[in-house]
């Protein structure tokens, strides 16, 4: 392939490093792709043309001056709109912070920044990040570039489509439930969610802060775990940060890409076969063709039982709202974003409610109304109290199962990307999405979701999960199945048709 | 039996503060109703003797040195406000009384 847009983040690194390419080239490359085909894809929010070429000529001059620099500098990188900037307008796709510009930086858009890394825009996304379709973005959907009438997930589809239409090599995600990689699955996409709390949340607009989770989203496991490195680590600034050393998953994706896997125990979660939300045919033929290629490179498939993951759904949805609906509060319409009905006649708490209802869409609505009721007196315990229980059970049977496997694999997503508007009626159907990636979530390790095949045509991802802190063995064996592809899911992609 | 009425949808909107209108609450009580039904099943699963679970990683006060930091200027801050006066944040009467 000869285009630029078409080359890894780790190529095009390389490409500047070497002197093959400048910075400005690239970014220009991608800027241009944006221009031709975000007509139809949408995948952006706001584009910061100016802002990402001053990044990529300062890194053209240090490789002029022979300055050292970091392992993806010029690269440029699209970043979900959770994410705060300064300076550069962070919406959340809510119509409450709608031209809101925030007066600082994310802790890892500081990373990003200090790593060189030109911020191409800032993606759509379902409102705070809560959906699996984007269609709940107060901004417009983003359409799947393998299918325009399809959703390209939730809650990150802005990021996966921009990288599936090579309109950013590297973008950035966040994870609740699993808005990183069921995009990532259905967009035919790498995506990561970091072990909780090994990425900072400082500057995350916040949804469920015992959940949320940045995290990188690439072509392939090894851009990804060169982002996973430049973002992640202690941050003082998040309270519940852990201070231990990142995980080397950049060395885990080289090693898994040698397509070995001798000794490596992978765990297959009886109940998520069985359960209610089995994954349909054709997600369940690719995935399983994908567990054969594993066992080919040597991986040892052992059943584990985690009886606790059929309550996962329900437990998520109550402490995930419940979360919510206090993180969700600040929106009062006084120290930013929208206010309504402030002519005068209203009181404080008038105009409160009104520019609630008119800043909010309707699953977040939903998601504040079901949260204040598992909270409320009367319910706590039955509810809200309850899901914390069971979420030291969903705990337990990880712990359980990572004392005989060395990681879980499953289905990323129970279906392929489906048509517009088929979940939005009922959402519980769109709440199912979720079903394999939300028990990590609940657990705190890690998982990611890498490319395995097609069904109908629509990209199927594989969920690699571990331990607490166990990152690499996630990489590994996510670069280990990409190694037995003659082609990257993510470079086969139908070609968009432009504006 | 519905788990949720549109009354007690109502007012958990309220106390949310959230303006709501016929429509929403029309179609929130409905699909609320399969979202808890749904919910239903914990009971089900036996915790006796489980401690609850509030965050994954099993943290107990993080201290920091007790140092002056620099905050965000204040104009910065300022700059995001709907409505401003006097170096802060101008709010709509809180009493009701005669503005």
């Amino acid at each position: 392939m000869s285009r630029i847009i078409d080359k890894t983040a780790a190529e095009l690194a390389a490409d500047i490093r070497e002197g093959r390419l400048t910075s400005v080239e690239v970014t220009t490359a991608f800027l241009e792709r944006i221009e031709a085909v975000d007509g139809t894809i949408k995948a952006f929010l706001h584009v910061d043309r100016e802002g990402a070429l001053a990044t990529a000529a300062e890194v053209d001059a240090a490789v002029s001056a022979g300055q050292e620099l970091g392992p993806l500098a010029g690269v440029p990188i699209a970043v979900k709109d959770v994410v705060v900037t300064k300076g550069l307008p962070t919406t959340a796709a809510s119509k409450i912070l709608e031209g809101w510009i925030p007066p600082y930086d994310a802790t890892i858009t500081e990373r990003i920044k200090a790593a060189k890394m030109p911020i191409l825009g800032k993606t759509n996304m379902d409102e705070f990040a809560m959906g699996s379709s984007t269609e709940y973005s107060a901004f417009g959907k983003t359409l799947n570039p393998w299918d325009t009438g399809r959703i390209p997930g939730g809650s990150g589809g802005g990021s996966a489509a921009a990288v599936a239409a090579k309109m950013a090599p590297l973008a950035i995600g966040t994870d609740t439930g699993g808005s990183i990689r069921q995009p990532g699955a259905v967009t035919g996409t790498f995506g990561a969610k970091p072990t909780y709390g090994s990425n900072s949340r400082y500057g995350l607009i916040a949804f469920s802060s015992s959940l949320d989770t940045p995290g990188p989203v690439s072509r392939n496991a090894l851009d990804g775990a060169l982002l996973h490195e430049v973002i992640s680590g202690y941050d003082p600034r998040d309270s519940t940060a852990i201070d231990a050393p990142v995980p080397p998953v950049v060395a885990a994706a080289k090693a898994g890409a040698t397509g070995d896997l001798s000794g490596v125990k992978l765990g297959i979660v009886k109940e998520f076969a069985e359960g209610v939300g089995a994954a349909e045919p054709g997600v369940i033929a690719a995935y399983e063709a994908g567990v054969e290629q594993l066992v080919k490179l040597g991986a040892e498939l052992i059943e584990v039982s985690c009886p606790s993951f059929n309550y996962a759904l329900p437990t998520y949805y109550l402490i995930a709202p419940s979360e919510a609906s206090s993180n969700l509060a600040r929106y009062d319409g006084v120290r930013y974003g929208l206010r309504s009905g402030d002519d005068g006649r209203h009181s404080l708490e008038e105009v409160m409610s009104l520019t609630r209802e008119a800043g909010f869409g309707p699953e977040v609505k939903r998601r504040i109304i079901l949260g204040t009721y598992a909270l409320s007196a009367g319910y706590v315990d039955a509810f809200y109290g309850k899901a914390q229980l069971v979420r030291t059970l969903i705990k337990q049977d990880f712990e359980k199962a990572f004392e005989s496997v060395d990681a879980i694999i499953s289905p990323t997503t129970p279906f392929i990307a489906f048509k517009f508007g088929e979940r939005t009626g009922d959402p519980y159907q769109m709440y199912l999405a979720d079903l394999y990636t939300i028990p990590t979530n609940l657990y705190g390790g890690p998982g990611v979701s890498v490319p395995v095949g097609l069904s109908e045509g629509m990209p199927v991802g594989l969920q690699v999960m571990g331990p607490v802190m166990g990152d690499d063995i996630t990489y590994r064996v996510a670069a280990a199945l990409e190694s037995t592809q003659d082609t990257l899911l993510a470079d086969t992609a139908p070609e968009i048709e432009g504006n | 039996m519905s788990t949720i009425s549109r009354e007690e949808v109502a007012h958990l909107a309220r106390l949310a503060r959230l303006e709501v209108t016929d429509d929403e609450l029309d179609a929130f009580a409905g699909q609320l109703d399969v979202i808890l039904e749904s919910m239903k099943t914990l009971a089900e699963v036996n915790t006796d003797g489980v401690q609850p679970t509030s965050h994954a990683v099993p943290l107990v006060n993080v201290f920091r040195e007790d140092q002056p930091q620099p905050s965000l200027p204040r104009d910065a801050v300022l700059a995001g406000a709907p409505d401003t006066a006097e170096d802060r944040f101008r709010v709509p009467r809180i009493l009701d009384e005669e503005a």
